[in-house]
């Protein structure tokens, strides 16, 4: 299992200036609708404890007041909890000084917004650079850097332009430039797509998933389409009136819906173009190195009873497949002779509705991997008649 | 029975006379200071317009008028600054625009940290605002007293009247600009982890920078209605010309007079409208 990244641990946030009180009826168990309509205080979050695991994408959706948004805004201290803690890293970011929280949201994290939040006075250039700018860093390190960013949003021959003459899908490639230049280890994106019209929120919501690939980020997105946080979600949390429904893989929802208002949710998705691989594939028990001793793996295999399994390089990157049987008759030190190089790979990000042809060619479970060959784990059929059933 | 009862009058007028006399004769270094100030500042200013040739006066409004609308708006306004030279006025004109540049010169620097200070607290707002409304409904005149009374008379109260009496909507619009900055703005400043100094340097001030321009544009005007009025204790330049021609009931030299301001108002104007105005389109 990967680290945790971010802990949140019983938070509770209420907002004006009564947070005594608003604890108060909280701990007395009143709802947050009774409180609001009672005594004129708004709570954001109750009681809210979960984690998030490195290089996860992690989603969170609810209807609007669900919470969702003061919520996200307690990870970088936008909205400072009235309890609870939010740990990046096993620091606990509430108890930072003033310079560590300039620290912290300079070098760590970096947030996308739903209304893109840019400065109009600036170019995008200047302001995919203000992240550095503000940390003194020298100008043409910051211009080379900015670049690379507007880059991998393809932007380029848009630099010297004004946010006002872009359309809403570039404005946000310009937000997301924005905070990736800031080479953040975790990234906030606040409802960063709900702004724009249909098509190009499928589009956005593609390239995100292609820059996942090259950025090693871990992500924590707001949304309150279902389809759009089914579509992005490693994990989905489901929030509502600032409590914490239910949490877990997309295909979880589908198979163990917590209560009748997650069902009325997810009621009209389609599963199989919501569902990714991700999602649906499983570790594999055995995976070979290349270079690894023969009788080494023949054992693995053996104790694990499988008949097969992929092999990876140094890095990680697939390599091949070899089968047990292979392997016994195999004369060699190391498995490389041994290496099948005909097998079937499945992108990561592949819908489920678009992989049966490449499932029903195969006899083993497929290789899932990245745009950059990586290999991630394993699909078989009967993961996705499960997932989908 | 319909009267107001006599005993029920209050006497302030006396206790405030001698409150002045005394801040007069305890105070009169700091006064001093502040005289000496502004007369460096005008005789500066002024020695600086003197020696521009009128020409370039004309040509210079004729591409502001130009860059920021057109030809056509270029050539009215170097036309109308014509015409206040063509009535006699020029040299009056000169004094009339160091009164309004000082005064709007003075606004800014303590109009501006005052609407940034009232952006941020809201205590000071609820403060300074209605004493901001109460000094703009007040008529013009009441700013002359206390001018006449601590500086006596001359150019040095002309300023401090028209300074006092058109301030008020730079700092309130100063105050709008930049607590009306877009939320998400501000939050995306914030969370680059920008200090509150580069949160005001380049976020805050330079998109609140189109409001604060119309609020020179304001101050100006009602730098120019008080520079007339001012007139009164002692300001030289156009308004005095008008203030002459009531006295001696000279209906033609009021006209002209009244133009020439008319004129030199609409300058200011549309110069300062139009350089708003592009602040505007950019943001």
């Amino acid at each position: 299992m990967a680290n945790k990244r971010i802990e949140v641990k019983d938070l509770t946030l209420v907002f004006g200036k009564n947070k005594k009180l608003g604890l108060k009826l909280l701990d007395e168990g009143k709802s947050i609708k009774e409180i609001r309509e009672e005594e004129g205080i708004a709570i954001g979050v109750n009681d809210i404890s979960f984690d998030i695991e490195e290089g996860e994408m992690f989603v969170i959706v609810g209807l609007s007041g669900s919470g969702k948004s003061s919520l996200i805004r307690c990870m970088n201290m936008l909205n400072v909890p009235t309890r609870g803690q939010v740990l990046v890293d096993g620091e606990n970011i509430c108890d930072y000084t003033k310079d560590e929280l300039l620290e912290f949201r300079r070098h760590k994290v970096a947030m996308v917004f739903q209304h893109f939040g840019l400065l109009s006075h600036r170019t995008v250039l200047k302001n995919v650079e203000y992240g550095l700018e503000i940390q003194k860093v020298e100008q043409t390190q910051r211009r080379k850097k900015a670049l690379e960013a507007i880059k991998l949003v393809s932007l380029d021959g848009w630099e010297d332009y004004y946010p006002r003459q872009l359309s809403g899908g570039m404005k946000q490639r310009v937000g997301l430039a924005r905070a990736l230049t800031n080479e953040p280890e975790i990234l906030l994106m606040d409802e960063p797509f709900s702004a724009l019209d249909p098509l190009i929120r499928r589009d956005m919501q593609t390239e995100l998933l292609s820059i996942e690939d090259y950025v090693d980020k871990t992500i924590v997105f707001i949304t309150h389409d279902m389809n759009e946080a089914f579509r992005l979600g490693d994990r989905v949390a489901l929030l509502k009136d600032g409590e914490l429904i239910q949490i877990g893989k997309p295909r979880d929802f589908f198979e163990n819906p917590a209560n009748k208002y997650v069902e009325s949710f997810i009621e009209d998705v389609d599963k199989s173009r919501i569902l990714r691989v991700k999602t649906v594939m499983t570790e594999p028990k055995v995976v070979g190195t290349k270079g690894q001793k023969r009788t080494e793996l023949i054992q693995k295999l053996q104790d694990n009873e499988e008949e097969h399994c992929y092999v990876v390089d140094e890095n990680n990157r697939l390599v091949g497949y070899v089968e047990l049987e292979k392997l016994l008759v195999s004369t060699h030190e190391t498995i490389d002779k041994t290496i099948d190089r005909n097998y079937e790979e499945i992108n990561r990000n592949a819908f489920l509705a678009d992989i049966w042809s490449k499932l029903d060619e195969s006899e083993v479970d497929v290789a899932v991997t990245d745009k950059r060959n990586y290999f991630r784990g394993v699909i078989g059929h009967e993961d996705v008649v499960s997932a989908l059933s | 029975m319909f009267k107001f009862p006599e005993f029920l009058r209050i006497e302030i007028s006396g206790p405030i006379d001698d409150a002045v006399t005394w801040m007069l004769k305890n105070w009169d270094a700091f006064f001093d200071v502040i005289r000496d100030i502004i007369l460096v500042m005008f005789n500066s200013v002024e020695g600086v317009l003197n020696i521009i040739p009128w020409w370039l006066f004309l040509i210079a409004v004729f591409i502001a008028g130009w860059k920021l609308y057109n030809v056509k708006s270029g050539i009215i306004l170097s036309s109308m600054l014509m015409v206040i030279g063509l009535f006699g006025l020029w040299d009056m004109m000169i004094y009339t625009i160091v009164i309004v540049l000082i005064s709007v010169f003075v606004s800014i620097i303590l109009g501006l940290p005052v609407g940034i200070f009232m952006a941020k607290s809201k205590r000071a707002t609820t403060i300074i605002m209605p004493l901001l409304d109460a000094m703009q409904t007040m008529p013009s005149f009441v700013y002359l007293l206390p001018a006449v009374m601590f500086f006596g008379f001359g150019r040095v109260p002309a300023i401090i009247a028209t300074t006092s009496y058109a301030i008020a909507p730079l700092v309130r619009l100063t105050y709008l600009g930049i607590s009306e900055v877009n939320k998400e703005v501000i939050e995306a400043g914030k969370s680059f982890g920008s200090t509150s100094r580069q949160m005001l340097l380049k976020i805050e001030f330079p998109q609140a920078l189109s409001s604060i321009m119309t609020g020179v544009n304001q101050t100006t005007m009602m730098a120019m209605a008080m520079v007339v009025i001012s007139s009164m204790i002692g300001a030289e330049g156009i308004g005095e010309q008008v203030l002459i021609a009531i006295r001696r009931q000279q209906i033609g030299k009021g006209l002209e007079a009244g133009f020439g301001i008319v004129f030199l108002a609409i300058i200011f104007d549309r110069v300062l409208q139009g350089a708003a105005q592009k602040l505007k389109e950019r943001s």
